[in-house]
């Protein structure tokens, strides 16, 4: 296979993957807007898609991840099943966590997916500790974690990277900088010059990125991941994106500037720039609408499939709580 | 039997389950010099750096990064200095590593032991002398531990290593030093209370060095013509109802003792479980002991008085039998 081959077949998989997850969100979207399926929260990644293919295409199956509450897309790249994670939105049986954990809770032990989590930032050190256990053990895995911009403001943050940094731990921390605290600007609430500049004083290497040019995304991680590999310890990307969406599918967002969310639409769609860099490959309209076509019916399937799944068992409420004193037995 | 200190009884059950399963490990402040107690002393020279991982002062990450290497497939025993410390890591210990295995439905385990040394130790003042063993009971996914003897700090390390749960474990500061005779093949099963002393009149439950001071309560009691019964619970979840029913089946009274602050303790829950379960049997008033609703002084007089003493148990034990 030449390079050219190889080059315009990862920009072709990283369309491909990033359709399948603006695909699947927009399904969720509807089934808890339209449908009123999904009886939660859901924080979708509209138009941070880029992040999640570039990195992870970086990372084997077996090596670890661990996201964010707005996650759907990192789980997805890592390998996991649309089926099981849109049974688990709606809280149904088969769920990748049995409809226990729902969009926020999100883990695929399967697929190295060690969870979403509903905490900003909290995921930091679990993800540092699960280097760390990998480094005990002589493992050749790696770690990912994928946080926000608003979890550079947490405590996690600093014990966390320091952490990582001290013990020389193979660690990529990607802050996937969407811009907004939940409702707030980060910039507003952010002194210096952010996650770059905090985890350079902490020791590591750090870049920054286009988060919405899922080649560069792709390119910069796999230098990265080399290092990394090759036991040059921890690093941190800053992937600048932007959310498009409000903070979840229900907040119309209008503490935005008016046109802002649109302008990026039309000018910074990762999705569209990937079909222009494919299409500048050679790839026809047809070809790249084809791509398109199958990530819709998929998912669409994928919401049908998990809507028609009864809720877990009522016994699963007391179910895999502890061993000993195991609510089952024991519940008062 | 082997004679061991409370302090050396866990440092030898922790050396011996570190030989045994390559996967223990310890995390925490200052290990390497034997932590506050004395602990972990010899263990970094035995085992190395990296079983025994001197860390920085970041309690969240101590927790945090024991959990994450615990879902991996290690067995951390994190150290957290002082229980008040652990507040610093209460979302790591509460929102994440007892909540893990559900959310995920069953992909994970935490076998970990979360070490908080508990309880007043002279004039170390308010953060350095509580006991807030209620708190961890109340959060489904922990094991809560308070052994209060050699053999059971012993015996009880190894079960807590060996258990796939979180365990909150929670020795008292002031017995350190306490010595006892310790039979190192003596497996306990966490859960099961230890009757401390049998007696006919009057069941005494308490947990942690405030059991040891039902003991000598007992022995006062004795000389008094009352004859108590001693209940250590040693694990408060989950937690021995069976044998405190049936021993106030037996006596028909109830004292129960503990060194935090009674209002919303565990003693409540104790005596809740008995007034459901074996009301019928009581033939006298409760009696329930511990802090008052105050904070620990550095003081000795006013530390003294947050403190349950053997003379108030001997006192709540007769008062029960009407005396």
């Amino acid at each position: 296979m030449t390079t050219a081959d190889h080059n315009t077949r990862r920009a072709r998989d990283l369309l491909a993957m990033m359709e399948r997850i603006r695909a699947f969100e927009e399904q969720a979207c509807l089934a808890a807007e339209r449908d009123k399926l999904v009886l939660g929260a859901i924080h979708p990644s509209i138009g941070q898609e880029a992040v999640a293919v570039g990195v992870m295409c970086n990372f084997n199956r077996d090596d670890i991840l661990l996201s964010t509450h707005r996650g759907h897309g990192h789980t997805l790249a890592k390998g996991a099943d649309p089926l099981a994670m849109m049974r688990e939105l709606l809280g149904r049986e088969g769920g990748c966590c049995g409809g226990k954990g729902g969009s926020m809770h999100i883990a695929d032990f399967g697929v190295g997916m060690l969870g979403a989590n509903g905490v900003v930032g909290a995921n930091i050190t679990i993800a540092a500790g699960a280097a760390h256990g990998l480094k005990l053990q002589g493992s050749d895995r790696i770690v990912v974690d994928i946080f926000g911009d608003g979890a550079i403001n947490r405590g996690p943050f600093l014990e966390g990277v320091n952490w990582a940094s001290v013990f020389d731990l193979p660690i990529l921390f990607v802050c996937e900088d969407n811009q907004y605290s939940a409702t707030t600007k980060t910039s507003t609430v952010t002194g210096g010059p952010g996650a770059a500049a905090r985890a350079e004083s902490l020791g590591l290497r750090a870049t920054t990125v286009d988060g919405n040019d899922a080649e560069a995304v792709a390119d910069v991680t796999a230098e990265i991941t080399a290092r990394i590999r090759a036991g040059g310890g921890p690093e941190m990307l800053h992937a600048i994106t932007y959310r498009r969406t409000g903070h979840t599918s229900f907040d119309p967002a209008g503490y935005r500037p008016e046109g802002e969310s649109e302008r990026e639409a039309e000018t910074n769609d990762p999705i569209a720039r990937q079909r222009a860099v494919l299409a500048g490959m050679g790839l026809s309209t047809d070809e790249l609408d084809a791509i398109h076509a199958a990530a819709q019916s998929e998912m669409v399937q994928v919401l049908a499939d998990a809507a028609a799944t009864p809720f877990p068992a009522d016994e699963m409420a007391l179910q895999d709580v502890q061993d000993i004193g195991s609510p089952a037995q024991e519940a008062y | 039997m082997v004679k061991m200190t409370f302090v050396e009884a866990s440092r030898e059950a922790l050396r011996e389950m570190m030989h045994e399963d390559e996967t223990v490990w310890c995390v925490g402040e200052d290990l390497g010099r034997g932590s506050v107690f004395g602990q972990y002393l010899g263990l970094q020279d035995e085992f190395g750096p990296d079983r025994v991982a001197d860390t920085p002062i970041s309690e969240a990450a101590i927790m945090g990064a024991a959990f994450g290497a615990a879902m991996v497939g290690t067995r951390p025993v994190v150290e957290m200095r002082f229980s008040d410390f652990a507040l610093c890591a209460t979302d790591e210990l509460v929102n994440q590593i007892a909540k893990a295995r559900f959310m995920f439905g069953g992909q994970s385990r935490a076998p970990m032991v979360i070490r908080k040394p508990i309880g007043l130790w002279r004039s170390s003042a308010a953060q350095h002398s509580q006991s807030l063993e209620s708190w961890y009971v109340h959060i489904p996914g922990l094991v809560v531990l308070c052994p209060a003897t050699p053999q059971d700090n012993y015996s009880m390390m190894k079960a807590a290593i060996r258990c796939d749960d979180p365990v909150v474990y929670l020795e008292h500061k002031n017995i350190w030093g306490m010595e006892g005779e310790v039979d190192t093949s003596l497996d306990i099963e966490l859960g099961k209370a230890a009757v401390r002393r049998q007696g006919a009149d009057v069941t005494l439950v308490s947990w942690s060095d405030t059991a040891n001071l039902c003991v000598q309560a007992a022995e006062t009691l004795a000389g008094e013509g009352v004859d108590a019964e001693v209940i250590d619970l040693r694990s408060l979840w989950p937690w021995d109802k069976e044998a405190v029913v049936s021993s106030v089946r037996k006596t028909g009274r109830l004292v129960v003792a503990h060194e935090s602050v009674a209002v919303g303790g565990f003693g409540a829950e104790v005596v809740a479980t008995v007034v459901e379960q074996a009301g019928d049997a009581l033939r006298g008033p409760v009696r329930r002991l511990g802090a008052p609703r105050s904070l620990v002084a550095y003081a000795p007089n006013l530390e003294d008085k947050m403190r349950v003493t053997e003379q108030m148990i001997v006192t709540a034990a007769k008062e029960t039998m009407g005396k």
